[in-house]
């Protein structure tokens, strides 16, 4: 699939948390007798904000990055071949 | 009844999930090519996403709700659904059973039983699954109008038309993809919505020790000892002695070996998650991702019930309890939505309200896309259009989401007979899925298992359990939908909890016994028919080259061993 999910996820939540924080930064304050007198508006609106940066960073990261051949069993199986058999390109440094 | 009033912020927040709900069905509707990509997502999907759609997808109504009223109910030992339950057959399905299912290449469960035994198996399998599905789907509509009229008094109709056509819209475009994407999305907002509620509750009733202070005096009202609300295996000796009404044998034979292997090895629901994973690496990991927040889960549902029912009892310092029914016995369904209203301001209200249509929706998509698929290959294409073009079961996926959500609009109009919708699921499962599991354990482990024998097997088990159940009755019950309508009642079990073990544990050793007896008396499958299928003439599959956590193997034991250490932290 071409759609990432990280990206509507880290979407949604970071103006979710936008919208909480935003609020329980500026709204009034006598509704938070209800919550024991914490601003979980404020609070918990910066952890949702900062899960839904992270998760933008990684959808963002993980649709552009090409993983090195190495990382997977059947890559290291090639590039041994290709070690084996003086294949290897010369100029490129290897990734390790 | 207590309303809760809704702000706009509120409402911005619900209408920003609906529209993202709906987006990625949007964005995802060009890449349904074909009917594999509709019903198996193109077997594309990475673990983690699998898993916690895996997870997700039985996050309904059910869960939310029903964990929660079970909560408040019987206290910590509700804890025994995942921790013997559901983790245990996680790990059995992910390691043992997975290389069955993804490497036959079946396209649903159904599907596989037609593979390993025959045409008859998957027909009995198939229809009976497809209602179960409906049934579920409407339970969780139901459940939703009910709770949304209670609490914002939102009319009926409206919320299970509206919960209906959203579903339906991003099913339709992006099929199962769309679901799994969405149930992913659905995970994330119930915790982000949860943990907040949990966090208020505790300090509101004085952390673990102001709860176990206060559930002591709930169990002694109860006439139980003062840890029964709070300790999970220390009185499951007699049935008597826990506010379950259940023994362990009945507990771990009747939850954990039957009715959780039934549900979480063979209910094509969580299955189709794990089928479609992009690798078999992948679809083996699926269940075992989802075990490790599938663990952490009776913290965020089952102890908002504990904290609803110690705060009933006695009064914390913001005066939360739970309402009564008409009948005086205490609603506690209503434990977490009404936890809700009471500790949250606006706008952390919105996002708690969300996470609850995020779970009643997440629980409806799972049941419409196994419908789905079980109805366009299991069905349709088997017995009413055979050989038709892919476009042309591409399109019936879509039309059978119509019909499947309709079919679960009208079942949404059932009645409520129990006062605890789990039990009323149990029941369900209990009829279908216990002799299920002794199928798939002959099918898979035993070469000699013909297809008469697992048709017979599955016959005999579920009328075992339905004579079963006609011929006991829980304690204090009348005879009719809660048992005993065969005529006489042979025995009187403490619960309706116990009456479901039971009857699921007679369905299980019925369809085994009997299985094994025609199968030796029928003529077995030739081996070469078999590879692929049953486990002594099939490759292990292998993953020594990859890291640890990669690997079932490790992983599985990992689970095992948090979940045993959580057992014994409650023990």
């Amino acid at each position: 699939m071409n759609l990432d999910i990280r990206l509507p996820i880290g979407g949604l939540f970071t103006l979710l948390g936008l919208i909480l924080t935003g609020y329980g930064a500026l709204g009034e304050k006598d509704i938070y007798e209800r919550s024991l007198g914490y601003n979980v508006n404020l609070t918990w609106g910066i952890v949702v904000l900062l899960f839904g940066a992270w998760f933008l960073y990684l959808g963002r990261k993980g649709t552009s990055s090409v993983e090195p051949a190495a990382a997977e069993p059947a890559g290291r199986a090639t590039e041994a071949r290709e070690h084996a058999l003086g294949l290897e390109d010369e100029r490129r440094p290897r990734p390790h | 009844m207590s309303s809760i009033q809704l702000h706009t912020i509120d409402y911005v927040i619900l209408a920003l999930y609906f529209v993202f709900v709906v987006g990625i069905g949007v964005a995802l509707k060009r890449y349904m090519r074909s009917s594999t990509d509709f019903f198996l997502s193109g077997r594309s999907i990475p673990a983690w996403v699998a898993g916690l759609a895996f997870l997700s997808a039985n996050l309904g109504a059910q869960e939310v709700i029903g964990m929660a009223a079970s909560g408040a109910k019987y206290g910590i030992a509700t804890s025994h659904f995942y921790w013997v339950g559901a983790i245990p057959a996680m790990v059995f399905v992910g390691v043992f059973m997975m290389p069955f299912y993804y490497g036959s290449r079946a396209r649903s469960v159904p599907e596989y039983l037609r593979l390993r035994f025959d045409e008859k198996t998957r027909g009995l399998n198939a229809v009976t699954f497809a209602t179960m599905t409906v049934f579920s789907s409407g339970i969780s509509m139901y459940a939703m109008g009910l709770l949304l009229g209670t609490l914002l008094g939102w009319d009926f109709n409206f919320s299970v038309l509206v919960s209906a056509v959203i579903v339906l819209a991003y099913i339709f475009l992006g099929g199962l993809t769309s679901a799994i994407y969405n149930e992913v999305l659905q995970f994330f907002l119930i915790v982000a919505g949860f943990v907040p509620l949990v966090y208020l509750g505790l300090r509101d009733v004085g952390g673990w020790g102001g709860l176990t202070s206060r559930l002591a005096v709930t169990a002694q009202n109860a006439g139980f000892a003062p840890g029964a609300y709070t300790e999970s295996w220390r009185h499951m000796g007699h049935a008597a002695s826990n506010p379950m009404g259940v023994e362990f044998i009945g507990l771990v034979m009747g939850l954990g070996f039957v009715l959780s292997f039934g549900y979480w090895t063979t209910d094509f629901l969580v299955v189709q998650r794990a089928m479609a994973a992009d690798s078999m690496s992948a679809a083996r990991r699926t269940p075992l991702i989802a075990a490790f927040p599938k663990m952490l889960f009776p913290f965020l549902v089952i102890l908002p019930g504990m904290i609803a029912i110690a705060l009933t009892t006695q009064k914390g310092a913001t005066g939360f309890a739970l309402p009564q029914k008409p009948d005086g016995s205490l609603n506690y369904d209503l434990s977490i939505p009404l936890m809700l209203g009471h500790y949250f301001p606006p706008g952390m209200l919105g996002l708690g309200l969300t996470a609850l249509m995020a779970s009643f929706m997440s629980g409806m998509a799972g049941n419409v896309t196994a419908f789905n698929t079980v109805w366009t290959y299991d069905i349709y294409q088997a017995y009413i259009k055979k050989g038709a073009s892919d476009e042309h079961y591409l399109w019936m996926g879509r039309m059978s989401t119509v019909f499947g959500i309709a079919l679960s609009v009208a079942t949404a109009y059932a009645t409520t007979h129990f006062n605890n919708i789990m039990d009323m699921l149990q029941l369900v499962f209990a009829f279908v899925n216990a002799p299920l599991f002794a199928t798939f354990l002959l099918g898979m482990f035993w070469k000699r298992t013909t297809g008469h024998g697992a048709f017979t097997g599955l016959l005999s088990g579920t009328l075992a359990a339905a004579v079963h159940h006609g011929l006991t009755l829980p304690m204090g019950s009348h005879v009719g939908i809660k048992g005993g309508w065969l005529g006489t009642v042979v025995n009187t079990y403490p619960s309706e909890m116990a009456q479901n073990f039971w009857t699921a544990i007679c369905a299980w050793s019925t369809c085994f016994v009997v299985t094994i007896l025609v199968s030796l008396l029928t003529r077995p499958r030739p081996d070469e028919e078999l590879r692929g299928l049953v486990y002594s003439l099939t490759d292990r599959p292998k993953d020594e080259g990859e890291p640890w956590y990669r690997r079932p193997g490790p992983l599985a034991v990992v689970v095992l061993a948090l979940t045993l250490v959580l057992n014994l932290i409650f023990f």
